[in-house]
């Protein structure tokens, strides 16, 4: 198992690598750059600016003055933001997005788990369709739409829930955690139900009913663990896609968190910024697949054989 | 697994029960507490005078900070702020500020005319990347200084000549002199706190922190959360303090327009930055309405490159400008959200009142067509329109397409750039019609006019008049008086629109909510608000407005 996540781990460094490489000379070559604005940039100053952040320098060596300060950990200053660095601006922002992903997660685990379970119980039955059809629907409907939607009702009609912050009032984090939950919630039931009713058919659960274990019983002791493992497999990529698609939903609520920056730093061709959170991200990415593979092998017996090779 | 939904309901529940505990919203608490809470569009830049450059810094640096002089809120004339008065030389080059004894830093120092001359030079120095240095060009030097010809800063038109007295020479008299010291480019910064930090032309400094940021204005700052909220509280060592009433402004970064609104409704909000468009007829049909609309000093204009055909012969240009029906333009598609424009300046730009030569005449501009060679659009070779990504400017193009298509029968391509490629599209004169907008820096013709002359950094048209040039740089600084400076920029601008180097579309207003309880926040030209002005009066409820 060890030498399993070491190996992952040394895969991902090229993968980073390459994702530096690729973001660092594409954004550059996107037309317009960070100091282009509406009202006419003097020579003189525009020169001075580049100075200031290096960008006189012949491409290569910015690369590699880029390549030397993120291996001590400086993704260097913003752009956008002068006097504050992107280290910064990324770490005021993570632990929002964090919080909100793993609201989010939560909810999405809870009734999209929920649902799936309990669809799976009696397949093609109104306990089937109707959570199904409700699922369906959660990963139809964009977050830009049901986000509006639930603070009209909840926040202005009914005037149960604040509708905008995060963590100024209480509940203000209830509305944008149930925002971005709600597709995964979807795309959760989705997967527990079709690995719970792959699970359901196999042959040790008709041995687990056989020696007479009640039905609950032999869900959540025995299927349940089986079922499941689509949904874990799924986590990791989850949270990451969370965390980077935050955006919509921190734009809808006011959430000061990192979505908002990302997206704001292609746009102003934050050169910094753009790289500082890609680079951030992508290393996120590669980390929770790893985690959620590690807990998939470790929960499905025939892979754990495999990897634990002849221990 | 029934045991699932109690469990969710004893997590949910208690929450909603908080939620629903009615807690006080941001302006019954603020009213009490004399606490306003400002909408501000986005979260700044930052707060260094003279690196950042916007609208949402602007007010913050202007709450925090505050200029030699300040504008009435009402007539835009300057006011004393840390200049307690000011004189002329007779020729007019010569303005000597006396600075308020009373004008202190927030840690106690007094603000003094060394100040200003250390100050001016970073704003100045080419190595501080200064966006906006261009502001105290009409001092004497600054420019050669600016661009590094002058090194000797000595050599500028800047002296101390004790502690609170300062000179400026100017290159020739400059009549809007006065109110670029309300721009936030020539405000002084405490040099003893930002030499703490790193040089004088350090751009990255954490010198405008909390806890480090030393201002001169009727606020200091308390609080900085990163896209969430800036607080500021009542300075106390501001000479003026007495007649602040403020203890305190919130200011928070409201990207999204119509979250900022809903956050008005809830009475989060005292003051909103925009309206979104289709909210405003609602609003406009309360009674005592909280929607504040004024003109602004500004014009959204269509730029046109003179070199490339169709466009370079003037009569297409004129048929075009002629054939668009602004007044049902800005009626069905803006809402009546911004008045017709035929010029580049807006009218009564301090008492200036622009030329129009011409109107919605869709027979003259068939015949124009005609004579440009397209009779009925025959022989038409097409024409691009590029705008910037957004909603609005969408809606103004297809518009304008429609009309040109219906008056002169011709056919255009309207294609949205993202921001960075539309700028670098019209900087390197790639296009052959641009959406473009400009908004004043300072409330003079002047601001407008020089954007035209001969390759003109912002002149991206392709346009050149000696005489033009001649008039806005050479005789309207001569002009002695307003009367005959007015009559050279009529005869300026009049030229200007004769050869039509732009179509201009519409003078943009300022939009705003504000709440019942807010007083003191006047709807000017530059949308230029004093919050040393603003009182809250507790009570006044958005229900109450309109019972």
């Amino acid at each position: 198992m060890l030498r399993f996540i070491l190996s992952r781990l040394l895969q991902a460094i090229p993968v980073i690598l390459v994702v530096i490489t690729a973001t660092f000379f594409l954004v550059r070559t996107a037309p317009g750059g960070p100091f282009d604005s509406e009202k006419a940039v003097m020579p003189e100053v525009k020169r001075a600016l580049e100075a200031q952040y290096r960008l006189d320098l012949p491409l290569h060596e910015q690369y590699f003055a880029y390549l030397g300060d993120l291996a001590v950990g400086d993704l260097g200053p913003s752009f956008k933001y002068p006097g504050r660095s992107v280290n910064e601006i990324l770490f005021s922002g993570l632990p929002v997005t964090a919080e909100l992903g793993f609201y989010a997660l939560l909810i999405a685990l809870i009734i999209g788990g929920t649902a799936g379970v309990f669809a799976s119980l009696k397949p093609n039955t109104k306990l089937d369709y109707i959570p199904m059809s409700a699922a369906m629907i959660g990963i139809c409907m964009p977050s830009f739409l049901l986000g509006p939607l639930l603070v009209l009702v909840f926040g202005i009609y009914l005037d149960w829930l604040p509708i905008s912050g995060w963590g100024d009032i209480p509940g203000d984090k209830i509305l944008p955690s149930i925002t971005l939950g709600a597709a995964y919630a979807a795309y959760v039931a989705r997967l527990s139900r079709a690995g719970m009713l792959e699970v359901l058919s196999q042959d040790y659960i008709r041995t687990a009913r056989a020696k007479g274990l009640p039905e609950w019983q032999v869900i959540t002791r025995h299927a349940l663990r089986g079922g499941l493992i689509p949904v874990i497999a799924f986590l990791g990529p989850a949270f990451a896609g969370l965390l980077a698609g935050s955006f919509v939903v921190e734009t809808i609520f006011q959430i000061p968190g990192l979505g908002r920056f990302y997206v704001q730093a292609a746009f102003n061709r934050d050169y910094t910024m753009i790289l500082g959170t890609t680079v951030f991200l992508s290393t996120l990415i590669v980390l929770f697949n790893l985690v959620s593979d590690v807990i998939a092998a470790w929960m499905n017996p025939r892979l754990r054989a495999q990897l634990g090779g002849g221990q | 697994m029934t045991f699932i939904k109690p469990f969710l309901l004893s997590c949910l529940l208690p929450l909603l029960l908080i939620a629903c505990g009615a807690t006080e919203s941001n302006v019954v608490q603020g009213n009490r507490d004399g606490i306003l809470h400002y909408g501000n569009g986005a979260e700044p830049q930052g707060l260094d005078p003279h690196v950042v450059t916007g609208v949402p810094e602007n007010h913050l640096i202007r709450a925090l900070f505050e200029g030699l002089t300040v504008k009435n809120p009402i007539t835009l004339e300057p006011e004393p702020g840390v200049a307690e008065r000011w004189e002329f030389s007779e020729e007019g080059k010569v303005v000597t500020f006396f600075l308020n004894p009373e004008a202190k830093w927030s840690n106690g120092d007094p603000v003094t005319a060394q100040d200003y001359v250390w100050s001016w030079n970073r704003a100045l120095h080419p190595e501080t990347g200064n966006l906006y240095a261009y502001m105290l060009y009409p001092v004497f030097n600054a420019e050669a200084y600016s661009k590094g010809d002058v090194s000797d800063f000595n050599e500028v038109g800047i002296k101390a000549l004790d502690s609170k007295t300062l000179q400026v020479t100017l290159n020739a008299p400059t009549p809007y002199f006065l109110q670029l010291m309300d721009h936030y480019s020539t405000f002084a910064v405490h040099a003893p706190t930002l030499l703490k930090f790193g040089k004088m032309t350090d751009r990255f400094t954490p010198w405008t922190r909390v806890g480090n940021i030393v201002s001169n204005g009727a606020f200091t700052l308390d609080e900085w959360l990163i896209n969430r909220r800036i607080g500021m509280k009542k300075s106390n060592t501001y000479w003026d303090r007495d007649n602040v009433s403020l203890n305190g402004v919130v200011f928070y970064p409201t990207e999204n327009v119509v979250s900022e609104e809903r956050m008005f409704r809830v009475e989060q909000l005292h003051r909103t930055e925009v309206v979104p468009l289709e909210k405003i007829p609602g609003y406009r049909a309360q009674e005592k309405s909280a929607y504040i609309q004024a003109p602004y000093l500004g014009t959204y204009y269509y730029l046109i490159n003179v070199d490339r055909a169709p466009t370079d012969n003037v009569k297409v240009r004129q048929a075009l400008a002629l054939s668009l029906d602004r007044d049902k333009l800005v009626r069905s598609v803006l809402q009546d959200t911004a008045v017709p424009a035929y010029s580049i300046t807006p009218p009564d730009t301090l008492g200036y009142y622009p030329p129009q030569i011409f109107s919605y005449d869709p027979e003259r501009a068939r015949q124009l067509l005609s004579e440009a060679g397209y009779p009925n659009g025959e022989g038409w070779p097409g024409l691009e329109l590029i705008y910037n990504t957004n909603e609005a400017h969408r809606k103004v193009a297809v518009a304008v397409q429609q009309m040109w298509h219906k008056e002169l029968g011709i056919d255009i391509t309207i294609s949205n750039q993202e921001w960075k490629v539309y700028l670098n599209s019209v900087s390197q004169r790639d296009f052959q019609v641009a959406r473009r907008g400009w908004i004043g820096d300072y409330v003079d013709p002047n601001n407008f006019l020089d954007l035209f002359i001969t390759d003109g950094g912002n002149n991206n048209t392709g346009y050149s008049d000696p005489v033009y040039d001649d008039i806005v740089l050479q005789q309207a600084p001569r002009a002695t008086t307003r009367e005959a400076r007015y009559a050279l920029f009529h005869e300026a601008e009049t030229r200007l629109m004769e050869q039509m180097p732009i179509i201009p579309i519409y003078t943009y207003t300022s939009k705003h909510l504000v709440h019942p309880s807010v007083e003191g926040i006047y709807p000017n030209l530059m949308d230029s608000l004093n919050l040393k002005y603003v009182t809250l009066h507790p009570g006044r409820t958005l229900e109450a407005a309109n019972e």
